[in-house]
């Protein structure tokens, strides 16, 4: 088998790692030979079986090692040898004793325990103090070397598996003197690629990231490039991003453009006046009732036009209708809210046109307010895309021909009008796009030619106005496939992150 | 939108001709109704506040016969004279107007009665807003004696048995013990007298707007000849309303009488059915549709939707209340044509497109905070009181609704509580977490409505390792890039920490704050991570850009 692909991907540290193992098989041997620390080689070693170089093996074993006590120990001599040697013939009082000792008082008291348990000692009480001799089996003690004693000088660590004498163990990992530890144990076992690898003579110095000290002093020409793993998958990053209505609001506002309208924007708290009245909104239309619109204190200023518009509600005034044949109500009509629909955008863009600035075409992109409580079909607020059209030639053809162009832009081909109802167009129509996947028609929004009641107060003198208050709420939910409405603003950072860009 | 059902094999018969179900649905839906579903023998229609009179099956089967060409133009209704009078007395002031009929020679059954009470019912809904603008009534003819008067009463002094209760009462106890009375009772509040019909005989037929008595407002099988009231506000409403309901009536079977209503001041004659006459310009409608119909072809159409037409003359039915202009009989003139009929044209006008110059720029600052890798959010421009208030240690003049549903109830004066809310609500989301917005707020101030808008943009950065310089660099790249030059001044704010808060100056005027968020706020929003934030005003930087 070729080994050079192999050799060539190799990074530094696993070309570092991989003389060791000509030798070494556990951990903590691999990293002393190679010189890495440890981290370095469990890395490089976790790379290498990647590439079924290796095999990474582990094991628990139970290790021993020199407590606090017994690095003393080991170095001072146990303390009942201390003890004993500091005992004569005569008994001695115990404080006496333990001053020439130099033991501690719990160490002392231990010491006696031990003694008295290997009858090494003789211990008669005077008054209230004990005084000790040590007796002849305590003289042969303290000749030959005891097997704890023996015990310590062997080299620790040690694992517990090689010592036979459980109970030593025990007894001496009582008194302090050994702990005992679970310890991981790192083996490596190379494969036959592996061996075969080991066996090249593999350079350790090849280029990883290429810096410009390198390129500076041209170094890196007499250096080899590190292949890497093209085809491993890569850390997550984030990049920066627009909020993805945005997105479609701004594709939106691009094509309405590029059709040649002007941009309106406007204010979200307006009058009743200006968002129904201008629009000839019957004031007892059910509409107008508290639970669809969100309304505020206060009472608005009217614009001096207000007088035609109640003329137009009230018997037609100069617009040649009968009007609603209804008194308007001035404080009805001062009523402020939230607009519930951007048509008011395009009644106050109206009453600025004068007749030389015909023909004139506007769009709006904007949030609208319905009093509705969430849920996963209701918003209280949302986009409208709104446009008008003022053209003394204009008629519903064209209103049919601008609607179609947009929509084959938004990605249907197909759209139909139907006859609908709204109090300031005549003729009304809903509108509808036949949807290419499933196959049915969905309705998007209303459209018309606005009714001179609205036009002529307005405007100064009756002209075609075509008009259309679109929801997009549909088409966006429904590109990035959002079932539940309100996840459109649910702002979670996931989703935000990971939103595909608008492709249309 | 109220919405209608109707018994398709009545439907069919009425219309005299029955469609295939796709055929069927496709033309409901062209005629100018929403169609909601076909289901077994029933159609679902729901029907345009525009069209009182389609609120029938015989309204609506009459629009759609015609429609279809089964039977089309202007129908006839004959109404002969009863001879029969309604005095009005001056007293009835607070529901001043009435129009009524006699209708003779009807069938009823169990079924017909329910169907004339759900006309009556949706037509009260809709067109007389909920019995406010006007409301019906029907009596058999053979239990009261003409004339009737029609007469404000304190109720008091009334004693009758409504409809649907045990027995006689006192009128001023149907208000609270009747069910309708209890509907209807705020449309009332203000009155001190009712107005009720009474007999001849002085029986008293009904207490409006609530109820009939039993005596003598009871329809049932027997029944063959009825009086029908209507009252109202708007005397128009109240006479269209009864030209709906007789005609309704008439198709029913029925014949109509008229009354003579006896008014202080005049006497009118009801119902009066005769066609109301509108000229009719064809160059504007041609104009209006993109069309070159001739006359014939208009007169086809208007007949069609139930028109009748004569030299340049439109015959309006006496029961269609929509037709105020002209370009009202252009839509039907459409409807007619076919919506489907209209081909898309694209005329060849120059205008020039324009962007708004706020939207530029706020598309513009996207772009820079999108290179810094800071993530748009969208919120809600409604939002509590609390979040705007409370949790940023502020307490400042923020905008209620005075109605909203739900608990988002204030104008937002700051984008930045909704930025920490977004924050909050996604810790368990990797960090860093920079985020913006561009959006609208709303404080109180001089303008129309008392409220001044402003577009704002704020930002907030938060991570372990965030601080005020790493906002400060935002603000810098960002008024570098428009080329602007700007200070920040060292002041003080409560919601954020001493010494790390400063004012955004531009040309000498505070356009924002930019700081590091106090320690309480972020504890008050439930967090563990330090935030920075800057928000500013962006219609002041479009003066400055521009």
């Amino acid at each position: 088998m070729d080994l050079q692909p192999l050799i060539a991907k190799l990074h530094p540290l696993e070309r570092q790692v991989l003389p060791a193992l000509k030798t070494e098989t556990e951990l903590t041997a691999i990293c002393k030979k190679a010189g890495m620390q440890e981290v370095e080689v469990i890395r490089s070693l976790q790379w290498l079986e990647n590439k079924e170089v290796l095999k990474i093996n582990s094991k628990k074993i139970r290790i021993i090692s020199l407590d606090k006590d017994g690095k003393t120990y080991k170095e001072h001599g146990l303390p009942e040898k201390i003890f004993l040697s500091t005992l004569t013939e005569e008994f001695k009082g115990l404080n006496i004793i333990t001053k020439k000792s130099k033991l501690s008082r719990a160490e002392v008291n231990a010491c006696i325990g031990l003694l008295k348990r290997k009858e090494a000692i003789d211990i008669q009480k005077e008054k209230d103090e004990l005084s000790i001799k040590i007796n002849d089996k305590g003289k042969e003690l303290l000749k030959a070397a005891s097997p704890e004693e023996d015990f310590l000088k062997l080299d620790f660590p040690l694992e517990e598996s090689e010592i036979k004498d459980r109970t030593l163990i025990r007894d001496l990992s009582k008194r302090g003197i050994l702990k005992i530890e679970e310890r991981k144990i790192i083996t490596v076992g190379l494969t036959p690629l592996g061996h075969e690898l080991v066996a090249k003579d593999i350079v350790g110095e090849v280029v990883n990231r290429l810096t410009s000290k390198m390129l500076k002093d041209g170094s890196w020409k007499k250096k080899e490039f590190r292949s890497y793993d093209v085809e491993i998958n890569v850390p997550k990053v984030y990049p920066g991003k627009k909020h993805f209505v945005n997105e479609a609001v701004e594709y939106i506002r691009s094509i309405w453009l590029e059709m040649g309208f002007k941009e309106m924007t406007g204010n979200y708290v307006q009058s009743a006046f200006w968002d129904l009245d201008a629009l000839f909104v019957p004031q007892d239309h059910p509409a107008r009732e508290m639970q669809d619109t969100f309304y505020l204190k206060g009472k608005a200023e009217l614009p001096e036009l207000w007088k035609k518009v109640k003329a137009a509600h009230e018997n037609g005034g100069d617009t040649g209708s009968k009007g609603w044949q209804y008194t308007f109500s001035e404080d009805e009509t001062k009523k402020i809210l939230l607009r519930t629909h951007t048509t008011v955008l395009s009644a106050q863009t109206i009453s600025h046109l004068k007749k030389e600035d015909l023909p004139a075409k506007f769009f709006a992109v904007g949030k609208v307010f319905r009093n509705e409580a969430l849920d996963w079909k209701h918003l209280f607020e949302f986009y409208q895309v709104e446009g008008i059209v003022i053209d003394p030639d204009a008629n519903l053809k064209h209103l049919k021909g601008y609607l179609t162009q947009f929509y084959k832009k938004m990605g249907y081909s197909k759209v139909r009008m139907r006859p609908a109802h709204f109090p300031y167009t005549e003729p009304s129509l809903e509108v509808d796009v036949f949807h290419p996947v499933k196959k049915e028609w969905i309705e998007l929004g209303g459209a018309g030619i606005f009714r001179p009641e609205v036009i002529k107060p307005l405007l100064g003198f009756d002209c075609p106005v075509l008009a259309w208050g679109q929801g997009m709420g549909r088409i966006i939910s429904e590109y990035w496939k959002i079932t539940d409405i309100r996840d459109l603003y649910k702002n979670d950072l996931k989703q935000l992150r990971e939103a595909k860009t608008w492709l249309r | 939108m109220p919405t209608i059902t109707l018994n398709k094999t009545v439907f069919e018969k009425l219309v005299g001709k029955e469609l295939p179900l796709e055929q069927l649905k496709d033309r409901i839906s062209m005629l100018g109704t929403d169609l909601e579903k076909i289901e077994g023998n029933e159609i679902h229609v729901e029907i345009f506040p525009n069209r009182p009179d389609l609120l029938s099956e015989q309204g609506f089967a009459r629009a759609f016969s015609s429609f279809i060409g089964v039977k089309t133009g202007l129908r006839k209704y004959e109404v002969k004279k009863s001879g029969e009078k309604i005095i009005v007395d001056p007293s009835v002031s607070m529901r001043p107007y009435t129009a009524c009929a006699i209708v003779k020679n009807l069938t009823f059954s169990e079924e017909r009665i329910k169907e004339i009470m759900q006309v009556q019912e949706k037509l009260a809904v809709t067109f007389g807003r909920n019995r406010k603008k006007s409301a019906y009534g029907i009596y058999p003819i053979d239990k009261i004696t003409f004339p009737v008067t029609y007469i404000a009463k304190d109720p008091s002094t009334v004693t009758f048995w409504p409809l649907g209760m045990e027995g006689n009462m006192n009128a001023s106890e149907v208000l609270e013990k009747h069910p309708k009375g209890q509907t209807y009772k705020h449309l009332t509040e203000s009155w001190k007298k009712y107005p009720f019909f009474i007999d001849a005989k002085q029986k008293v037929m009904c207490m409006l707007p609530f109820t009939n008595s039993h005596d003598t407002g009871k329809v049932d099988d027997d029944t063959k000849d009825v009086f029908v009231e209507c009252t109202g506000n708007d005397l128009q409403n109240v006479q269209l309303a009864l030209n709906i309901i007789t005609t309704v009536l008439a198709d029913m079977g029925g014949q109509i009488y008229s009354l003579d209503i006896e008014y202080p001041d005049k006497t009118i004659t009801t119902p009066d059915l005769t066609p109301k006459k509108m000229d009719l310009d064809l160059s504007y409608i041609n104009k209006l549709l993109g069309l070159k119909l001739g006359e014939n072809k208009v007169k086809d159409l208007l007949e069609k939707m139930g028109f009748g037409y004569e030299k340049g003359e439109v015959l309006i039915p006496a029961y269609r209340a929509d037709i105020l202009h002209q370009a009202d009989l252009v839509e039907d003139i459409a409807i007619a044509y076919g919506y489907e009929n209209f081909e898309e044209e694209i005329p060849n006008v120059a205008t020039i497109g324009e962007e708004s110059q706020l939207e530029k720029l706020s598309r513009k600052i996207r772009d820079i905070l999108i290179g810094l890798r800071l993530l748009e959010v969208k919120n809600y421009h409604l939002t509590t009181r609390e979040d705007l208030n409370e949790k940023l240690n502020v307490e400042e003049d923020v905008i209620p609704l005075q109605n909203a549903l739900g608990e988002h109830n204030h104008l937002r004066n700051k984008i930045l509580s909704s930025l920490l809310k977004n924050l909050a609500d996604n810790q368990h989301h990797e960090y860093p977490q920079n985020l913006f917005e561009i959006g609208r707020v709303f404080t109180s101030g001089k303008s129309e409505t008392g409220i001044v808008e402003k577009e704002h943009l704020a930002v907030v950065l938060c991570h372990e390792k965030t601080d005020f310089t790493e906002v400060k660099q935002v603000l810098d790249t960002l008024m570098q890039s428009f080329g602007i030059e700007y200070e920040v001044k060292e002041s003080s704010h409560p919601s954020y920490i001493k010494g790390r808060v400063g004012e955004i100056i531009l040309d000498g005027k505070k356009v924002g704050v930019i700081g590091e968020l106090h320690p309480t706020v972020i504890e008050k929003w439930g967090m563990l991570m330090p935030i920075v934030c800057l928000e500013m005003d962006v219609d002041l930087l479009l003066k400055v850009t521009l």
